[in-house]
């Protein structure tokens, strides 16, 4: 099953099985998704339920949440595309971000519990290919910065599954990254989370790949790489624990803390800007929670601290790539790295 | 007495792509006097307020309604508890018109477990979900969005109710705001934006802000109706009015012609950017609760002194919620962790020194 199918069953067996569940965004509906995902919704739930929107983000996000004060359980889609279908992305999100700050993740507590926010804001999130500076930004630290949001990112079909499932189940507001790369994806899909009743839990890592030399947290398309990584080091004698973070916020700080107590060495990798980033938060968590078993400096693995270039070969130089992980991860358990190829 | 009394609007009303309600209104003694109490209560309350802010009861930001309360009356008038209302940090009047009381109120002013949103919203953040009142909302114009969100809600709910978003004539040149109308339009969303047009953003007057003052003309395709909301019988028959056309046909903007005596907020003293002469000149010629005391006295429904002593009921009780108000403890510390999530999910958040502070968040 495609990451793409996953959501798109998601969303389909949520809609259905509540009807205070609806889908807004641009190109939701008649276009079927700039992305597809949400794909032969519209002639299954009408257009009551699949709404295109025009392309107004703080509108139709304010829209979105005003609909679930008052009890109903919006998926706010952002999207937005070109020609290439090279096509965007959370950073739509931008425009709408006070909505999500200040009017969805703030009104629970500014009411003493009086104005629930039920409502999901989800689409593609981080680096694409090729569609420059504007167009690929991972914004997982930013949103994970707020309280009130829960924050999560899939990798798998499973984790697509799931834990979209668990977002719109969710009571809270909930911001849900995709990647655009991913969705095209295959991934084996057991009986249980083809199930209409599978969820996966918000706020859980999952241990992708257990190990005992060095753990590497990643989320997201990382996860991948992170694997990839993992297996590289295998050859190597290095024995990496891979952490799918799955949930940024809340981040699952004891499955972290628990798989560097064990191997005692930890890379945290990521697409976004390493200043104040995910990584950040998880080396502090580490710090604060298992300074006396680290053996060695934590490393960080996470996008370059520029503004993302157009050219192919700036851009790969932008995004972690495997060999990144390698090496860090190598450094991290005292083996000699060859220097990178650019630095 | 709840004997029909009819009475002419003192302004015509000026529509914009749709027609114009009737001049004559329909009331009662009885209404007319609930207008009297109620409208001298809002201003009796947001006067106390300005002395508590004053002796430093009262923090940070604080904005006063009084000069604008026969929209607020009036509105309520018009429609039912049912019917939501979403308006600006502008908020202490709406949530006593919606049925909050004004213990409530002074407690969440001061900042006490008693206040409605239990000391945690503050005087720009006042709720009161189970009459309709969805905030209180301190984002110059958010909540017009929001306000057509809540429409959207109600029509797919089917439940024949309608949202009046209250705005002010500096947000009524928000981008959101023409974003959310034209989406409200195109999904005929039962809402009323009600632009509360009392002249001033802050202390810039409307026409150094606005190319286009017509607040009630600048949805273009949306209908519009210009009010005088110093008249409370005016409020009343727009807001019916526009009840009416919501539910048949989408979105309306009333604009409320409306004045605030107190400055923006109680750092602003309001006399810089207008002259003394042109608050008291309102004050003596359009005050809502003086044109409700003259009706009530030529029509022989009230007499001098019967309101009089209203004012000082109004005044005493008033008082009396202060005092309580300040009985009230403040939050409990445990308070700073409670309402961040529905649904905590066990996870631990931290207080200013994680080592010393961390809770369980249920």
């Amino acid at each position: 099953m495609t990451v793409r199918e996953a959501l798109n069953s998601a969303l389909d067996e949520e809609m259905s099985a509540d009807h205070k569940v609806f889908l807004m965004g641009e190109e939701v509906g008649e276009y079927q998704g700039a992305y597809k995902i949400s794909k032969g919704l519209l002639e299954k739930y009408g257009p009551e339920r699949v709404l295109d929107t025009p392309i107004t983000e703080a509108g139709f996000t304010g829209i979105g949440v005003g609909a679930a004060y008052y009890g109903l359980r919006p998926v706010v889609e952002f999207m937005t595309f070109n020609f290439s279908m090279q096509v965007l992305s959370g950073q739509q999100s931008c425009f709408a971000i006070d909505h999500i700050i200040n009017s969805a993740a703030k009104s629970n507590y500014m009411s003493a519990g009086q104005i629930s926010v039920p409502i999901v804001f989800r689409g593609p999130n981080g680096a694409a290919a090729g569609v420059g500076a504007q167009h690929s930004q991972c914004y997982a630290a930013w949103y994970a910065s707020c309280p009130g949001l829960k924050v999560l990112s899939p990798y798998s079909s499973e984790d697509a599954r799931g834990l979209l499932k668990a977002a719109i189940r969710d009571p809270d507001p909930v911001v849900f990254l995709e990647n655009e790369l991913l969705y095209g994806e295959s991934f084996p899909v057991s009986d249980e989370a083809l199930d209409s009743s599978f969820c996966l839990p918000i706020g859980k890592a999952k241990i992708e790949r257990e190990g005992k030399d060095v753990t590497i947290t990643a989320f997201s398309k990382m996860v991948g790489y992170a694997l990839k990584a993992a297996e590289i080091l295998s050859k190597e004698g290095i024995n990496a624990e891979v952490i799918n973070l799955r949930s940024i916020r809340p981040l699952d700080r004891s499955t972290i803390n628990a798989s560097v107590r064990k191997t005692n060495r930890l890379v945290t990798v990521e697409e976004g800007f390493p200043q104040h980033g995910v990584g950040a938060e998880i080396c502090t968590s580490v710090i604060e929670e298992s300074f006396g078993y680290l053996d060695a400096p934590v490393e960080r693995v996470a996008g370059a601290d520029v503004p993302m270039p157009y050219a192919a070969n700036l851009e790969r130089l932008a995004v972690p790539q495997v060999e990144d992980i390698v090496r860090a991860a190598k450094r991290a358990c005292y083996r000699s790295v060859p220097m990178a190829a650019a630095a | 007495d709840s004997s029909t009394l009819t009475i002419e609007t003192s302004l015509p009303f000026t529509a914009h792509n749709c027609d114009t309600p009737s001049r004559s209104v329909d009331t009662s003694p009885k209404e007319l006097m609930s207008f009297f109490r109620d409208m001298a209560l809002m201003r009796r309350m947001e006067i106390a307020a300005d002395s508590l802010y004053k002796s430093k009861l009262i923090r940070g930001f604080c904005h006063l309604y009084d000069g604008q309360e026969a929209v607020c009356i009036g509105m309520e008038a018009a429609i039912t508890k049912k019917d939501c209302i979403i308006t600006s940090y502008r908020d202490h009047c709406t949530f006593l018109g919606r049925g909050g009381t004004l213990v409530q109120v002074f407690a969440e002013l001061m900042g006490r477990q008693a206040g409605c949103a239990k000391g945690k919203g503050g005087s720009m953040h006042f709720y009161k979900k189970d009459a309709g009142f969805y905030g209180g909302h301190g984002i110059v114009g958010a909540q017009i969005p929001l306000g057509c969100g809540l429409a959207f809600a109600q029509k797919y709910s089917k439940d024949g109710n309608v949202t009046f978003a209250l705005y002010g004539d500096g947000a009524a040149n928000q981008g959101q705001l023409f974003e959310a109308l034209n989406i409200a339009a195109l999904l005929d969303l039962p809402a009323i934006l009600v632009c509360e047009n009392n002249h001033y953003g802050m202390g810039t007057a409307e026409w150094r802000a606005a190319k286009s003052p017509a607040y009630y003309k600048r949805g273009d395709y949306v209908a519009g109706l210009k009010v005088d909301g110093m008249d409370v019988l005016a409020v009343k028959q727009a807001c019916k009015f526009a009840k009416e056309y919501a539910l048949k046909k989408g979105p309306i903007i009333l604009e409320l012609d409306t004045y605030r005596y107190h400055g923006h907020s109680m750092s602003d003293p309001g006399s810089t950017y207008r002259t003394r002469d042109e608050v008291s000149g309102v004050r003596q010629e359009r005050d809502p609760i003086e044109r409700v005391r003259k009706l009530l006295l030529s029509h022989d429904i009230a007499a001098e002194k019967e309101l009089k002593d209203i004012e000082k009921e109004v005044r005493k009780e008033v008082d009396e919620a202060i005092a309580t108000a300040k009985e009230s403890p403040m939050p409990d510390p445990s308070e700073l962790f409670t309402n961040i999530y529905v649904k905590g999910l066990g996870v631990e958040a931290c207080g200013v020194d994680r080592k010393e502070n961390k809770v369980t968040l249920p």
